[in-house]
């Protein structure tokens, strides 16, 4: 049955405030305009400001000698460097802590997530003690924690902690050998790849001979074996091409070896922990979310209990885990910024701080800054897309 | 044979299966793995408790005056004793600090009739929390009115500063957030594509960013001459951030509630406003209420960010309480205060927010 539209009631045409279309058009042109003048304003105001206090605009400034030192770099960088290279310099270290942090807090908040749901009444307890301590207190004052009560405490190089003789921790830092690579040493390296292309081709070969043949290998444990077995083989065969540059200890301080400064110490310490009391509650929630109906109908299938959980459970919790861990990790990308209160290099600190205070060009620095944590949010809101349409349930 | 014609006595049941033995086998000492991290759990928390509880309470030093009073073998409670008046109030006039008082004492009334479930006239007393408070609390603590001295923003600190912070925030940020939730949804495309581009930006940049923002780049906008309070700058950032969170929470909860319900108002000839007001905004608010309380602990939590930008607020004042030359040395006395009272703060909030979860989710549970 079709119902054919009635024509318009006839009579005087309505007002254009009754029209939704026009009001829709008229009410965007406004906000248009309303964006535009306060742009404008902006804009006018500010260019007087900086003509009034002789400041020029533009990059050019990233061409200049910084002049000052960092404490941390993962590239060449002296005080004769430009301040574009300071930026490169506070990238590179936020990625580094952010990296870390985000492996250090998927580690402790997946284990403190699934204590949380242990049967064992007092782990389970210790669990939601973590949760609960942590979340609730601000990351800023754990990092101070960290790093004024904590590791500003530690004795001077001279009565250092030490692990053997080999890791070292005092106030200066984290002291720890350094491999050093002799020739030959690149066969290993080689050999993981080689390990990781052969692991590969049997975890497929097995895939398809299981469906064909239904027999199958324990193609996980194989392949294990093969990753770290034959890195394992071709460095005692080629007779460990490795020395390890232990620190010693030299005036003041240790020389030799890595060092991991305090500021990086506490910063990490902090992130990992505060961010993992929160992944620790959605791995909880995403376990929990997977009805027992599932676990009952796989064992009743008589799939043996790894292979509930690995079948049956865990795909269907990541789907519930993923898009809010994913905004966990977004989180300590930003978090690591508060890098800044206690001197750690990052991108904020090192640029936003040091080079906007010696060049005075705020609005060029403060977008840079802005800019390249807004990249890292979209990329990883795009992963996030790519990925809920990859896992989304197909209904119906 | 014989025929009993009474029933037996009941007997207890089997010690094992009851009480408080039957409770330590099932749930501590079910099996060897499960004894074991029992046990490991027991030792973990006998070296995390004895020393902390010997440092904290046993040893430590509660009365005093000066460092002098702290024999250093547990705590220094003195320090914290000395400079509770700051932690709470900065360098708030002492002579003036019944004002604050009745402020906090104001808002603690105001919360805890919101909070409680059984109390009438809701509405208007959420009205008087979001309008006529803020007011009557600017009135009070920056004073010039009712012959009140005025105390400059740059004497406010502590924890009132904090619950300044925090509470203009999100009283800020609601009326910005609801409308770009509603805008995120409209079918216009430029306000759609502007809310969203708003949203996702202030999302996607730290708050430290933003503060450094509006404590560098605000002066820059303004007309030459015109200088802004730095508190108000902070308050600015923190306002604009927290909008782009609270409009996701909304735009969560406009999101639960049925299309048919909008599209029944929109039957009975109601304007857009009114569907959004009368129809929609209600329920989907009363959903929204624990995410909103979520956004509120985060926001209270970053509000310690504003030390950086050189505002005293409980953690600042506390930091800065550290240097002074008289008590140096009690970093973690400061620190752990500090952390308590946050985190009071943050459970309570946090199990209040639970609890109306639960309380809103009756219908729904499966």
């Amino acid at each position: 049955m079709s119902v054919r539209p009635q024509a318009r009631p006839t009579g005087p045409k309505p007002p254009f405030w009754r029209d939704r279309a026009k009001r829709a058009l008229i009410f965007q042109v406004l906000l248009i305009a309303a964006v535009a003048a306060f742009l404008l304003y902006i804009i006018g105001n500010t260019q007087a400001n900086l003509a009034a206090r002789g400041i020029t605009t533009g990059f050019g400034f990233l061409e200049r000698t910084a002049g000052f030192g960092i404490g941390q770099s993962l590239i060449e960088y002296s005080s004769q460097s430009t301040y574009g290279r300071t930026f490169l310099v506070g990238l590179l270290n936020t990625l580094l802590v952010s990296a870390l942090g985000v492996l250090a807090a998927t580690i402790i908040g997946f284990t403190v997530g699934i204590a949380r749901l242990s049967p064992n009444w007092l782990i389970a307890r210790l669990a939601s003690g973590y949760i609960e301590i942590f979340r609730n207190i601000p990351l800023l004052l754990q990092i101070f924690f960290w790093y004024f009560a904590v590791l500003q405490a530690l004795p001077s190089p001279r009565d250092s902690l030490t692990l053997s003789e080999l890791v070292f921790l005092n106030v200066r830092g984290l002291f720890l050998p350094e491999p050093q690579f002799l020739s030959g040493f690149g066969l290993i390296p080689t050999a993981f790849a080689v390990a990781v292309v052969a692991s590969i081709a049997l975890v497929v070969w097995n895939k398809r001979r299981h469906e064909a043949t239904g027999k199958r290998l324990p193609a996980g444990w194989i392949s294990l074996a093969l990753l770290i077995g034959l890195p394992f083989a071709v460095l005692v065969v080629t007779g460990v091409p490795v020395t390890w540059e232990v620190p010693e200890l030299r005036g003041f301080n240790f020389r030799g070896g890595i060092t991991v400064i305090p500021e990086f110490l506490a910063l990490w310490l902090a992130l990992s922990i505060y961010t993992a009391s929160f992944i620790a509650e959605i791995v909880r929630s995403g376990i929990q979310a997977i009805p027992h109906g599932q676990t009952e109908a796989a064992q009743a299938l008589s799939l043996p209990q790894g292979l509930v959980l690995r079948l049956v459970v865990i795909p269907q919790a990541l789907r519930v885990i993923i898009p809010p861990l994913t905004s966990q990790y977004l989180n300590l990308i930003k978090n690591s910024s508060l890098a800044t209160a206690i001197g750690y290099p990052d991108l904020v600190s090192v640029f936003a701080g040091t080079t906007l205070n010696q060049t005075g060009q705020a609005i060029e620095v403060i977008s840079m800054t802005m800019a390249v944590y807004l990249i890292i949010s979209l990329l990883v809101s795009l992963f996030m897309n790519w990925f809920n349409a990859r896992v989304a349930l197909v209904e119906r | 044979m014989t025929i009993r014609h009474e029933m037996l006595p009941e007997r207890p049941a089997p010690s094992l299966t009851v009480g408080p033995i039957a409770w330590l086998r099932a749930n501590l000492f079910s099996g060897p793995v499960n004894s074991v991290f029992t046990l490991l759990g027991l030792y973990l928390l006998y070296i995390l408790l004895t020393p902390t509880i010997q440092w904290a309470f046993i040893n430590a030093d509660w009365i005093g005056t000066s460092r002098d009073d702290c024999s250093r073998e547990g705590a220094c409670w003195v320090f914290v004793n000395a400079r509770l008046p700051q932690f709470i109030y900065g360098l708030y006039p002492r002579a003036e600090l019944w004002r604050p008082n009745v402020v906090f004492a104001t808002f603690a009334v105001l919360i805890a009739w919101l909070a409680i479930p059984r109390l009438p006239f809701k509405r208007w007393v959420t009205l008087i929390a979001l309008i006529g408070f803020p007011l009557f609390a600017y009135a009070m603590l920056y004073g010039g009115y009712f012959g009140l001295p005025v105390v400059e923003t740059h004497r406010w600190g502590g924890l009132m500063l904090t619950l300044v912070l925090a509470v203009v925030g999100m009283v800020a940020a609601l009326p910005i957030g609801i409308l770009l939730a509603l805008g995120r949804r409209s079918q216009m495309p430029i306000v759609k594509s502007f809310c969203v581009v708003f949203i996702e930006f202030w999302r996607g940049v730290p708050l430290i960013t933003i503060l450094f923002m509006a404590s560098v780049m605000l002066p820059l906008f303004m007309p030459t001459g015109v200088s802004v309070d730095r508190l108000i700058r902070a308050l600015i950032g923190i306002t604009l951030f927290q909008s782009a969170y609270m409009a996701e929470v909304i735009r969560g909860g406009l999101q639960a509630i049925p299309k048919g319900q909008e599209e029944a108002a929109a039957a009975l000839g109601m304007s857009y406003w009114r569907r959004m007001g009368l129809i929609v905004l209600p329920q989907a608010l009363k959903m929204m209420i624990p995410g909103i309380v979520n956004t509120f602990i985060s926001l209270f939590k970053d509000t310690t960010l504003v030390m950086i930008i050189g505002l005293f607020d409980l953690l600042g004042i506390v930091q800065a309480a550290l240097s002074d030359s008289r008590w140096l040395g009690f970093a973690v006395e400061g620190y752990v205060f500090a952390a308590f009272l946050f985190w009071i703060f943050c459970f309570s909030m946090s199990r209040y927010s639970q609890y109306l979860e639960r309380k809103l989710h009756t219908g729904h549970k499966r």
